[in-house]
Formats: structure tokens, sequence, C-alpha cells
């Protein structure tokens, strides 16, 4: 399973959502995720893929957090 | 170590959340969706940190059936005390009336369990017999009032415990991880002319997101240490009472610990973060409604400033 396929399945999982009504271009904001959302979000997929990840200001949409996590890994 | 009797104190000026919005731009729906706080006590006229810790600790001592002539230390967890010193805890024994050693403890809003860890110690080293716990705060006199992020969060109050020597105490859990950089506030540098640069004042800091992760993750860390080293399981314990910090930080945790709602009271709703006051004051309530009853199992859970975290697995009058 890819990064963007993860986080979509954790995303779904959470918010009760459709994976098929995210998309990578996706803002936090447009999902109605707050930030205490977004550090959730975070820790379950560190979670998930043993990879740490910290949370910055650049992180603003679901393609942000992929690029974050697939340099980490 | 048994834990005889806990005491809390409030001040008696309550601020609801739409007094807050009358100058922030915040609402009460706001603050109750994202922290689950709805009004909190802030001290006011003649109240003290040390007048508020007095009163929960005689309480504690009333419930133990002691006068203070039976406490031979008195320990104050606080994250900034009355003053930079005397020790609040000193303060606390003066207006008790107490003649036994008194010292701080800062360990952020971990410093109730902190103290815990050390009155256990003493009471095994066996020259004293009861120390007096006292966990005293007012953060909001640290809190940035122009930031409304962090400003809401937070109450003042006191929570007290009475300890002697005993089996209750089955295991307990420390630790620090040095990050000023995430949570912290900063005293001006004074007037020493030798001294430059000078340092400012930085009122309370929280990066909200880093927080939010350290304190579910470690929280669960040490509760599931606590357990395995005291040879429990989850489902054993009556409740988990963790630092009331925010009640989406509470709910992440028991989700993660797959328990039931009713084993994690909470005190955050009417009272805000009160610091290392949360826990005892928590349970000295549990005690006055009657859900806290001798021989219950408890774990409790706090993190706070330093990073620092702790939790301890306590049957509670045993």
């Amino acid at each position: 399973m890819s990064t963007y396929e993860t986080i979509a399945k954790l995303l779904a999982e959470s918010k009760d959502m459709d994976v098929k009504d995210i998309r990578p271009d996706m803002g936090f904001a447009e999902l109605e995720l707050d930030s205490l959302d977004v550090a959730e979000l975070v820790m379950n997929l560190e979670d998930e893929l043993g990879v740490p990840v910290e949370i910055d200001e650049s992180l603003r949409t679901i393609a942000d957090l992929v690029a974050k996590v697939d340099k980490e890994k | 170590m048994k834990v005889l009797s806990f005491g809390h104190a409030l001040p008696a000026q309550e601020i609801p959340n739409n007094k807050l919005s009358e100058f922030m731009e915040t609402s009460d729906e706001w603050i109750r969706s994202h922290t689950g706080i709805e009004s909190r006590y802030i001290i006011s006229g003649d109240e003290t940190v040390s007048s508020l810790g007095v009163r929960a600790a005689k309480m504690a001592l009333d419930r133990a059936g002691l006068t203070v002539d039976d406490i031979d230390y008195i320990l104050c967890a606080t994250t900034c005390g009355e003053m930079i010193f005397p020790a609040t805890a000193c303060l606390i024994q003066r207006k008790l009336g107490a003649k036994c050693p008194a010292a701080d403890v800062n360990a952020g809003c971990t410093g109730f369990i902190y103290s815990m860890d050390m009155a256990d110690a003493m009471l095994r080293r066996g020259n004293v017999k009861h120390v007096l716990l006292v966990a005293a705060e007012q953060v909001t006199r640290l809190s940035d009032w122009a930031d409304r992020s962090t400003s809401v969060l937070f109450g003042d109050a006191a929570g007290a415990a009475v300890c002697t020597a005993g089996d209750g105490l089955k295991s307990i859990r420390l630790t620090a991880t040095g990050r000023p950089d995430v949570l912290y506030a900063k005293m001006d540098g004074g007037n020493c002319p030798f001294s430059e640069p000078k340092m400012k004042a930085v009122p309370l800091q929280m990066s909200g997101q880093e927080i939010f992760k350290y304190a579910v993750t470690q929280s669960c860390k040490d509760i599931r240490w606590v357990l395995e080293h005291g040879g429990m399981k989850a489902g054993d314990i009556d409740y988990y009472v963790l630092h009331q910090a925010n009640r989406r930080i509470l709910e992440t945790a028991r989700s993660r610990l797959k328990q039931p709602a009713g084993k994690f009271p909470m005190n955050i709703t009417t009272h805000g973060n009160t610091g290392a006051a949360g826990i005892p004051a928590l349970l000295s309530e549990m005690t006055e409604d009657g859900r806290l009853q001798t021989g219950q199992t408890l774990v409790l859970s706090a993190f706070g400033a330093g990073l620092t975290s702790g939790a301890a697995l306590l049957q509670y009058n045993v």
C-alpha cells in the first residue's frame, strides 16, 4: 500500500468518509481537519508505517504529508 | 506507600467561556468542541496559590483523621509557585502551622506523580510517618491572554494527598525528555548591570500538535508499563485518572487503551487544565461524590513541561 493509500484509509476510518472522495491535492481545511485532527492523523500514520513525522507549518495538504513521509522512509 | 486521603480547593471566581468571548475572538461553541472546557476558576482578591494549597491540605488531613502535627514532610508540586522563592511548600507550612521540612517539586503538570515517587522513597526509608503532598497551581498567571489558542485552556486549583507507609503503590514510572522548545514560559532577566543581553519574560508558549502527540503516545506507554510491572491488566483497573489537559487527549488515549468512557473520570469541563493539581483535585472530588472507594485500583498518568511524564498504579487507601 502506498503512503497516499495509507493516509486515505486512515482518514476514511477516522472521518467516516469514502476513500473515493479523498484526493491528494485536498487541504486539511477542506477536509475539515483542525490542528489536533492533523496531529492524530500523523500519530496514526507513524504507528502504521513506523516512521517519525515532525509536524510543521509546511503541512497543509495530503500531498504535503505524503512527500514528508516518503522523505523519511 | 499508601494514600490515606485526598483534598482539593478551587478559587471563588468562576469564569465561563462566554466571559472570554467578551474580550477575545473566540466562542463558547469553539472552546467546548475543541477542548471540552465549559468554564474554569481563576484566583482573585485575597486568594493565593498557597491559600488554595492550605484549603486542599486541610481537607485531606480532616479526611485522614490527622492534624498538622502528624505531618513529617510537605512537598508541593507547582509549575510556577506563588513566589520565585521561598518555596510555596514553605508558605503552606507557615499557614498550616506545621514545623516539618517543606520543599517544592517542579515537574510541570507531572509534578504530583513525581512527588508521589519522592514520598514513597521517604516513607520506605522509614524516618517519616506521614507526608503531605500538595499540588497548587495558578497557571492562568503564566498564560498569554492575547493568545486565544492557549489562554482558554487553563484554570487555577489545588489538590492534596496524605500518604503513609503501605503497599498501595504497586508500580510507578517517571520520564523526562529535555524539550524546552515545545512548552515553556520565561521570567525576565532582572536588572543586574553585568548580565547582558537581558532575557525578556515570555508567557506560556505551547506547540499544541507536538504536545498532543507526546501526551497520547507517552501516556499510553507509561500506562502499559505500570500495568505490566504491577502485574495487572487494563480491564482490572477501576479508574484511569489522567492529567486533565484537553478532552480530546483524554479520549484519544482512552480509545487507544480500548477502555470504556466511565473509567476515565474528568473535571476538565468545569475546571480547565489546572496543571499538576488536576489529578489530586479530581480524586478528591471523586471521594466527595462516592465514586472513589477504599481498595479500588487506579492508574494515574500525567505529562507536562520538561517534557516530563509519569504514571502510577495505586490501590487506594491500602
